[in-house]
């Protein structure tokens, strides 16, 4: 735990105002960096004797709808030699061109393939940005927290034009969702009943 | 299955279609290489011809309904991926798995490593050219999944770890057969390397093929095998131990050259380790409960439910709205057969995650073919795709 706060310092104080913020989480150090930054930090995350981190074990994005600044990007990096993982976040909206890292890591290719084919971020540099996961010619962005579970379209084969068509989802029933969120400790809640206060005297279930 | 396009201004350049469905792709990919003669220029993979959008999905499950999403990722190993999860789920709550918990988590990761050692290098063989090992190897793995059958009731989706713990105990005359079973497959090991590890033709499609180097680990993000035969002494269990792993003794095996060779190799000198730290699970199996004793997390057993109102409640609640996770981040990792499997797992303080991204080894592995593959023949490129251990569950996910 010492070590990974003392790791922070290090990074806080090598990086200057290109770090926008750290923090530390069940044990794990989030580095923030505002998008224009993300290349020269991991360069020095990388190259960094005491940092090291020469591995990008992954690279996602996440989607918060109700913030200015929609997309999280998420970088996980790992050091193999110091033996500790760090995590990368910057911000983005949907016109923000986040510089590519592919340059310093040949993984990232894929991985931003992946969060621009599900989130729709925008990778500025980047050499082959093509959809990765979804079918050919498919529109939208799935992991956008506003796109329906079920999709818009469907597909199957159809017999009369001997080929596969994408239809509208039709659904026999109701997607059914439900709403927990009522408290787990509902009577804690709202304020005692009455005859509870015998379970406090002696503990003891009638 | 495979259409080839001609270059009119030079007749040696093709480019030919690979796949989807090729018995070669081990699942379904397709493959658009451009061929100089027989030699690989480039190899394109498109991928997600299995795409189920797990990770949608789970962001509209609770916890608990999020882990049979894992058994269906690799499924030729899929406790180890449950195991992320529980992991992850488990660092957010900040519960500790009962010691019996663990020794069993244990246990049936090594089985579920040997279930996919076997699967990959039988398959491997296969595309090499050689029939016989499969055969022997899905015998072994037959009694295996008997073992998940077992102890969870299923073969495949087994849903065992779960946040807290596992589901059930195991009964003892399980682990008297489990044990019976190392004995008898450290023969069978002795007899797949008999036909493989010496056999001219394996040697020759497979030495110096593919051959890995620590930079292209670092910048390919590879890890598991396809990073130990590059001669990288990183193995999780041992690096970042989780469980009881510190308790076991076992070796990592690992490469000298970083082909498909030494894969090979070290999978089988794997294989082996696994059945030593299976065997010291057995015999130091502790006693207890095997998971969580926490009645807000994990559910309680049917026969308390008879007796207890307070169980009734917890598992009614367990069952319908289930629990919440307070809000957060983390990433766990495992090392999986694959090498390293990570959850990132974000939580709101809902039941439900809010994001969980699933980190594939397989991924990384494969975005690597078109460098590995280069100036290779194209025969090489079934031999590299077996050696990478791809399966398409968790790469398209």
């Amino acid at each position: 735990m010492t070590d990974l706060q003392n790791l922070a310092e290090h990074i806080a104080a090598g990086l200057g105002d290109k770090l926008a913020g750290h923090a530390m989480h069940f044990g794990e150090l989030t580095l923030d960096v505002n998008p224009g930054n993300i290349e020269p930090v991991l360069r020095f995350l990388r190259d960094d004797p005491a940092c090291a981190f020469t591995q990008l074990m992954d690279l996602c994005g996440a989607d918060y709808p109700n913030r200015p600044l929609r997309f999280d990007v998420v970088y996980h990096l790992l050091s193999m030699t110091q033996n500790c993982r760090i995590r990368v976040k910057l911000q983005a909206g949907e016109e923000t061109q986040v510089p590519s890292v592919t340059g310093l890591f040949d993984v990232a290719n894929w991985y931003e393939r992946e969060a621009f084919d599900m989130y729709g971020i925008l990778f500025s540099g980047h050499p082959d940005l093509r959809r990765l996961l979804t079918d050919y010619g498919f529109e939208g962005y799935p992991l956008r927290k506003d796109f329906p579970l079920t999709g818009h379209v469907e597909v199957r084969y159809c017999d009369d034009s001997k080929k596969v068509i994408q239809e509208p989802v039709s659904l026999v029933q109701e997607f059914r969702d439900f709403d927990f969120e009522s408290p787990w400790e509902g009577a804690q809640a709202a304020g005692l009943l009455p005859g509870d206060e015998k379970a406090e005297q002696d503990g003891q279930e009638g | 299955m495979s259409q080839v396009t001609q270059n009119p201004d030079d007749d040696r350049k093709f480019t030919i279609n690979f796949g989807p469905q090729h018995p070669a792709a081990h699942g379904v990919l397709r493959l658009v290489m451009d061929l100089d003669g027989e030699r690989v220029e480039r190899v394109d993979p498109h991928i997600g011809l299995l795409h189920r959008g797990t990770e949608k999905l789970i962001e509209h499950k609770t916890y608990l309904q999020s882990v049979p999403y894992f058994d269906r990722l690799d499924y030729v190993s899929p406790m180890n991926q449950e195991h992320a999860f529980a992991l992850a789920v488990e660092r957010m709550l900040g519960i500790e798995v009962p010691k019996r918990g663990q020794y069993i988590r244990m246990l049936y990761c090594e089985i579920g490593r040997i279930l996919n050692h076997l699967m990959n290098v039988c398959t491997q063989a296969l595309d090499v050219g050689a029939l016989t090992p499969i055969t022997w190897g899905f015998e072994e793995r037959e009694k295996l999944m008997i073992f998940y059958e077992r102890a969870c009731g299923a073969r495949l989706h087994a849903a065992y770890f779960r946040p807290g713990g596992v589901h059930q105990d195991l009964p003892q005359d399980l682990l008297d057969d489990i044990d019976a079973f190392c004995d008898h497959f450290l023969t069978v090991l002795d007899d797949i390397e008999g036909l493989l590890t010496n056999s001219r033709i394996f040697k020759q499609r497979n030495v110096d093929i593919g051959v890995v180097t620590q930079e292209d680990v670092m910048n390919w993000g590879m890890s598991g095998v396809m990073a130990r035969s590059a001669g990288l002494a990183w193995d999780l269990r041992r690096s970042q131990p989780y469980e009881a792993y510190n308790d076991m003794e076992f070796s990592v095996p690992v490469g000298k050259n970083g082909d498909c060779y030494d894969r090979y190799v070290m999978r089988m000198d794997e294989m082996r380790e696994s059945v030593k730290i299976m065997r010291q699970c057995i015999a130091n199996m502790p006693d207890g409960p095997v998971s969580s004793q926490d009645g807000k997390i994990v559910p309680p057993k049917r026969a308390e439910m008879k007796q207890s109102m307070e169980a009734l409640i917890h598992h009614f609640k367990l069952y319908t709205e289930g629990y919440h996770v307070p809000e957060g981040e983390v990433y766990a990792a495992v090392e999986a057969p694959k090498g390293e499997f990570g959850v990132y797992l974000v939580g709101d303080g809902s039941n439900k995650p809010y994001r969980c991204k699933i980190r594939a080894p397989g991924f990384a592995h494969l975005h690597a073919l078109d460098y590995l593959s280069r100036d290779h023949m194209l025969a090489d490129v079934s031999a590299i795709l077996g050696s990478l251990d791809i399966v398409f569950g968790e790469v398209d996910r």
